[in-house]
């Protein structure tokens, strides 16, 4: 097997492993997922070689090629989120090991993760924007039934809200695409800028794509089902949702206004307006996160203003030169903050464990009570905070240095608050549990299993500040040149 | 006005019917029914977009976007099929029809009983 067709074990192998796990019995689990693993990890290791070597890869499903086929398509930008799936997707599974056990609830839990690994990675190999809009829907569907496995009423409607509002959002996304496709005659999200034809249909869909993306990936105003969705499901999910399925939109959002449409349409204009969303998200975000009196709440009003950030970068990638730089931002922004999230989810999950609730106000003395899960906490909040030397500050200051060298100190500013919201909403919950003096008797004690996933994923997001120019090359691998698009003549189909 | 453009309309109606009831009403099944109608408004603007080819030197329809049709119509009937599995055990917990107002923090509201012991324990420590 060549070294162009290994993505599709990338896929398969997950999908294989999920299937089993739906007709095996219970006790294969620990093995199908173990080899899922092995067999990603050993496929991501000569790709990563190909990559540094030969630059992205693509590869022809069937051989039949594009325009009728569906091609495979991987660069640094695909490679750093599969290789940010693997390493979240292990913390994970070694939490959830521990968070299910043996229980009636964890025969229905393992499928749907494996089936969500496999349709995330497909995701970030795929070329073709309609298997885009198959993986949307099939995270959209595994999310669901994830959340309702926390069993309780109020899982059920913060589940069902939200399939309602995923499914709207794909449908907006699906028409989007079928206006893509009426004006182009061609799916591949890598050739499209070359067969699109500019006016008011581009326009038109380009802003039907964003409205259903923003839609699924909860930018303000439409997050309405981020914080009942993440806040009611199982901890193990909480962490999945924040982590990885807000960034799946986000990642088509990047490719639709970084690869396909700059060269057809002017988004001048319309950028600032994503980035005045952003903006607004953060400090909406914050503000809430910081008047939440029960924890993961507030971790999941955290993501609706973490998620701003990731959306004014649009705003930073317009001008002509900026946009690897702000790419190169962005990314590291968005795998920090998937580490550094699902961390926090985790301890919160720790917390339940060990308190039977996660009530802010009533966690006195949880420093001295469960050190290890504080500790994290804490590493896990000085990324969100964006502080030196996290992975979290990196991405931010990127950001920040982004737009002032484009002169655009609003942004620097709305970036520089959110920083400062994020660090008040840590510290807030930090506060109490520093607290000695009135501590509160833990009900049942943590298992090992819910404390070092949790900070093993806060090490790594501490970790990627320091060793940010790996990730940061190979996201430079198959990056966009702008100004390159602009001056190049179209070819017509 | 030709055919396609006939089709198109029809199913961007249909869309924006479907959008209105989705929004504005609150019974959860009529919201599943006009998430359908919205899919198939798409599903019809699809279709007609295979029709773009005719009258020009390839005068067969274009496959491509009835495949995706196809695709479109199994992801629906399994989000259908998914929908309505979950309200029926939303109704049987709750015995709802409709979605609680918009607050993150519905069904949780009375204080667990960890607080009590909290309240208590603050007491104590207050006394030594």
């Amino acid at each position: 097997m060549s070294t162009e067709q290994l993505p599709v074990l990338l896929v398969l192998a997950p999908l294989m492993a999920g299937f089993a796990a739906y007709l095996l019995p219970a006790r294969f689990i620990k093995v199908l997922v173990t080899a899922a693993f092995v067999s990603v990890v050993i496929v991501l290791v000569p790709l990563y070689e190909y990559l540094t070597i030969a630059g992205p890869l693509r590869t022809s499903l069937g051989g039949w090629g594009v325009p009728l086929g569906i091609d495979l398509y991987m660069d640094g930008t695909g490679f750093v989120m599969l290789s940010m799936t693997t390493v979240l997707l292990a913390a994970i599974c070694i939490y959830s090991h521990s968070y299910f056990g043996n229980g009636p609830r964890a025969t229905r839990f393992w499928p749907m993760l494996l089936l969500t690994w496999a349709s995330l990675n497909n995701l970030f190999i795929t070329g073709d924007i309609f298997n885009m809009y198959v993986t949307l829907e099939l995270l959209g569907l595994l999310s669901v039934g994830l959340i309702a496995l926390a069993g309780t009423p109020a899982a059920y409607a913060a589940s069902l809200r939200y399939l309602l509002a995923a499914l709207c959002g794909s449908l907006f996304y699906l028409l989007g695409v079928a206006m893509v496709y009426a004006n182009s005659g061609n799916l591949d999200w890598v050739e499209l800028r070359l067969y699109l034809e500019g006016g008011p249909s581009a326009a038109i869909a380009l802003g039907l794509i964003t409205a259903g993306l923003m839609l699924k990936a909860a930018v303000f105003p439409l997050h309405f089902w981020l914080p009942p969705a993440h806040a009611n499901a199982p901890a193990p999910v909480s962490a999945l949702l924040s982590a990885l399925m807000i960034k799946a939109s986000f990642y088509i959002a990047m490719r639709m206004w970084l690869w396909v449409f700059p060269g057809s349409i002017n988004t001048d204009l319309a950028a600032p307006f994503l980035g005045v969303l952003g903006a607004a998200a953060i400090i909406y975000g914050s503000v809430q996160a910081l008047r939440q009196r029960r924890l993961k709440l507030l971790i999941a009003y955290s993501t609706v203003a973490q998620l701003g950030y990731l959306f004014v970068f649009f705003a930073l990638s317009v001008e002509p030169g900026s946009a690897t730089p702000a790419l190169q931002a962005v990314v590291m922004f968005a795998i920090s903050h998937a580490f550094a999230k699902a961390a926090l989810f985790m301890c919160s999950g720790a917390i339940i464990h060990a308190y039977g609730h996660d009530w802010i106000d009533s966690l006195h003395g949880c420093a001295e009570r469960l050190p290890a899960v504080t500790f994290a906490f804490a590493i896990a909040g000085v990324s969100i905070m964006g502080l030196p030397p996290s992975g979290g500050f990196i991405g931010k200051y990127m950001l920040i240095l982004t737009a002032a060298e484009q002169g655009k100190w609003f942004w620097a500013a709305v970036l520089a608050l959110g920083g400062i919201l994020a660090a008040a909403y840590v510290f807030r919950v930090l506060n109490i549990a520093l607290c000695t003096g009135k501590s509160v008797a833990v009900g049942q004690s943590v298992p090992a299993g819910l404390i070092w996933p949790a900070w093993a994923l806060a090490v790594v997001a501490m970790l990627l500040g320091l060793l940010a120019s790996g990730p940061l090359e190979i996201v430079a691998i198959g990056a966009p040149e702008l100004d390159l698009f602009r001056t190049m003549p179209v070819d017509s189909p | 006005m030709n055919t396609a453009l006939f089709y198109a309309l029809i199913g961007a109606g249909l869309i924006g019917m479907g959008l209105q009831s989705l929004v504005l009403t609150p019974n959860i099944m009529r919201k599943i029914i006009a998430l359908n109608i919205m899919g198939n408004g798409v599903f019809l603007i699809l279709v007609s977009t295979s029709k773009r080819l005719l009258g020009m030197a390839h005068p067969e329809p274009d496959p491509v976007p009835q495949a995706m049709v196809l695709t479109g119509v199994v992801v629906a009937v399994s989000a259908t099929a998914l929908a309505l599995a979950l309200l029926r055990r939303y109704y049987e917990a709750t015995g709802n029809l409709v979605l609680p107002e918009d607050s993150p923090e519905w069904g949780i509201e009375e204080m667990p009983p960890a607080m009590a012991s909290y309240l208590e324990n603050v007491d104590d420590d207050d006394e030594h």
